[in-house]
């Protein structure tokens, strides 16, 4: 765990990020607004899902973008869309809340089923359980609609506000997206954390504190599936409209892209994931373009960028950026003998 | 449910506090152990001493249900835990440490032993971080001081020595209210220091907490324990007195007279 120390640099860089990420809106334009950064932070909060279960619990699961999706889906199944046949019309306030619930419930079934296996045989069960809800929704037209989904999915006017709008969209995934974060590290502390953390470190030992290994991964399988279940809700409201696409096999692998990219470490490691997924996915194409070559091998690009990030720090870009620290604190400690002396610990800072 | 009920209060009486009837492990077709029989009053200090592969881990996997028995029963407290997962045992007051430390190497000394405390207590789901006066968390605290690692609290496991790493193995089985601890060769690879300090924390252990002790170092094994359980190939072999086992010539012969086993 790292320590944030009060008046350290780190805080500080971390009150300039939240400033700027505040002010956004007073330079930013609505095409960054609303297709980089809400795209970014929704993605982001649907891969912090994966890193709560991956590094504090060493579960790496492919469902989350199905919950996500599945949350979806539901909001444009019981609220209102333009398949005015299947979707059930009913107010925001009954289906938000609904969505999420079955969503939530989706991914904690999912766990359940998950949490008897380990490492590899996790990832196939929630890999095919996620073919498995894409399949499903894309075969399914009573329900789900096909192979088309639903479009024409809105946010409600609350507030008087249309909430598709570039800036309060980017508030709006912002909050829900910060909330998350902030979630996620406070509980990293919390009895339901830590015993997390621990059954990653040594599940036998766990069972031997008293604790219930696998009742206990089920709930984080809950927790999780809850954040990527918000975020699922904004993603409809973002795109106005879900498809079997929304989650299908390619957007699932997205997910764990960006988790690993960015560093499993610590929960800001995701976010930083996605700002880079989407900054490739929207600009390589144009790159492409610009350089002479035909456009579309921007798949290419973005496999590039991720292998090389990948073998550069197998810790993603959190691990990168921690090594580059260490390595100019040692550096600087070399130079000046007097570092040590006024630092008075030998260590170096926590 | 009732029966459950009765069960329990019927196991505050004086039943003992460990009793094993036929208990045997197979792992496929070879025994590991076979056919003991064991009772273990509460309160009471045992050792149990054998050559390797006598079966006395396995032994203690049995009855933390680790690896649960293949048959037999297996009663702790009068109750019958022979089905229980590990943790419903764990919660009734029984506690072990490993031959090889079972660490949270990913975690500071504090939490490990808070998480120790926090298995054994309620809200292990909780999801509100516990306060520096937290019950729970002055507990864990309290066992630090008690295993001399209030120096080290918030280091990370990985950075301890091995002595240190011993230490909190038998801090993470004091947490609670523990009744029966099953201590797996607590003394291996100790220096002769550490290995006093180790029996100074088992001899003044409050008098309600019994335990169980697996050790190759015979000096050790009979300063701690009432009695002494000897194993062979996976089978009781004598059980007594310290002095009666250290006298017993078919002990010598094949225990001592070959030399104690310092693995």
């Amino acid at each position: 765990m790292s320590t944030m120390q009060p008046g350290g640099p780190r805080t500080a860089a971390a009150w300039l990020l939240g400033l700027i990420l505040l002010l956004m809106p007073a330079f930013a334009g609505d095409f960054v607004l609303f297709q980089i950064f809400g795209w970014a932070l929704i993605l982001g909060m649907i891969a912090l899902s994966l890193m709560f279960l991956a590094g504090y619990g060493g579960m790496v699961s492919l469902v989350q973008m199905s919950v996500a999706g599945c949350a979806a889906y539901m909001v444009a199944i019981f609220g209102d869309s333009a398949i005015t046949q299947i979707s059930l019309g009913w107010p925001w306030w009954i289906t938000v809340p609904l969505a999420i619930a079955i969503a939530t419930l989706f991914g904690t079934l999912a766990g359940a089923l998950a949490v008897r296996t380990h490492g590899i045989y996790t990832i196939m069960i929630t890999l095919a359980i996620a073919s498995a809800f894409f399949y499903f929704t894309r075969q399914n037209y009573v329900v789900f609609n096909g192979f088309s989904g639903f479009n024409g999915v809105l946010p409600p006017p609350l507030f008087g506000v249309d909430w598709r709008q570039p800036v309060p969209f980017y508030y709006l995934a912002l909050f829900f997206a910060a909330l998350a974060y902030f979630l996620v590290l406070y509980i990293s502390r919390a009895p339901f954390g830590l015993a997390l953390q621990g059954i990653r470190d040594n599940p036998r030992r766990m069972e031997a504190l008293g604790f219930n290994v696998f009742l206990h991964r089920i709930a984080a399988y809950a927790f999780a599936s809850a954040i990527a279940a918000v975020a699922g809700v904004l993603l409809v409201w973002l795109n106005a409209q879900v498809s079997p696409g929304t989650a299908g096999i390619g957007p699932v692998i997205d997910i764990l892209i960006i988790a690993v990219v960015g560093g499993l470490g610590r929960p800001i490691g995701p976010f930083i994931g996605a700002i880079i997924y989407v900054l490739l996915r929207t600009f390589a194409l144009d790159f492409l373009v610009s350089l002479g070559l035909s456009g579309e091998r921007f798949q290419l690009l973005i496999g590039a960028g991720f292998l090389v990030i990948v073998f550069w720090s197998p810790d993603g870009v959190l691990g990168l950026w921690d090594r580059t620290r260490e390595r100019i604190t040692a550096r600087e400690r070399q130079r000046s003998p007097l570092y040590r002396a006024i630092r008075g610990q030998p260590g170096g800072p926590a | 449910m009732r029966g459950a009920i009765a069960q329990r209060l019927s196991a505050t009486g004086n039943a003992s506090a460990l009793e094993l009837h036929g208990v045997s492990r197979y792992f496929g077709a070879l025994s590991a152990i076979e056919d003991v029989t064991l009772t273990v009053g509460a309160g009471e200090r045992r050792a149990v001493l054998g050559s390797n592969g006598a079966g006395k881990t396995t032994l203690f996997n049995c009855i933390t249900g680790d690896y649960p028995p293949t048959s037999g029963t297996i009663r702790l407290f009068g109750e019958d835990i022979t089905d229980f997962p590990p943790h419903e045992r764990i919660r009734r007051g029984l506690r072990r440490t490993y031959q090889i430390s079972l660490l949270f190497g990913g975690l500071s000394v504090i939490d490990n032993i808070y998480l120790a405390c926090r298995g054994v207590a309620r809200a292990r789901y909780s999801m509100v971080r516990p306060r520096r006066d937290d019950a729970v968390m002055q507990a864990a605290f309290d066992l630090a001081h008690a295993v001399h690692l209030d120096d080290v609290e918030q280091s990370p496991v990985s950075q301890l020595s091995h002595g240190q790493q011993r230490q909190l193995e038998i801090a993470l089985a004091l947490a609670g209210a523990p009744r029966l601890i099953l201590f797996d060769e607590p003394a291996a690879g100790l220096s002769p220091t550490e290995r006093r300090d180790l029996i100074a924390i088992l001899r003044t252990l409050p008098d309600h907490i019994g335990y169980i002790v697996i050790e190759h170092d015979m000096d050790v094994a009979l300063q701690v324990s009432d009695r002494v359980t000897l194993m062979h190939n996976g089978r009781i072999f004598r059980e007594g007195s310290p002095d009666e086992i250290e006298s017993d010539p078919m002990v010598q012969e094949i225990y001592l007279g070959t030399g104690p086993d310092h693995g």
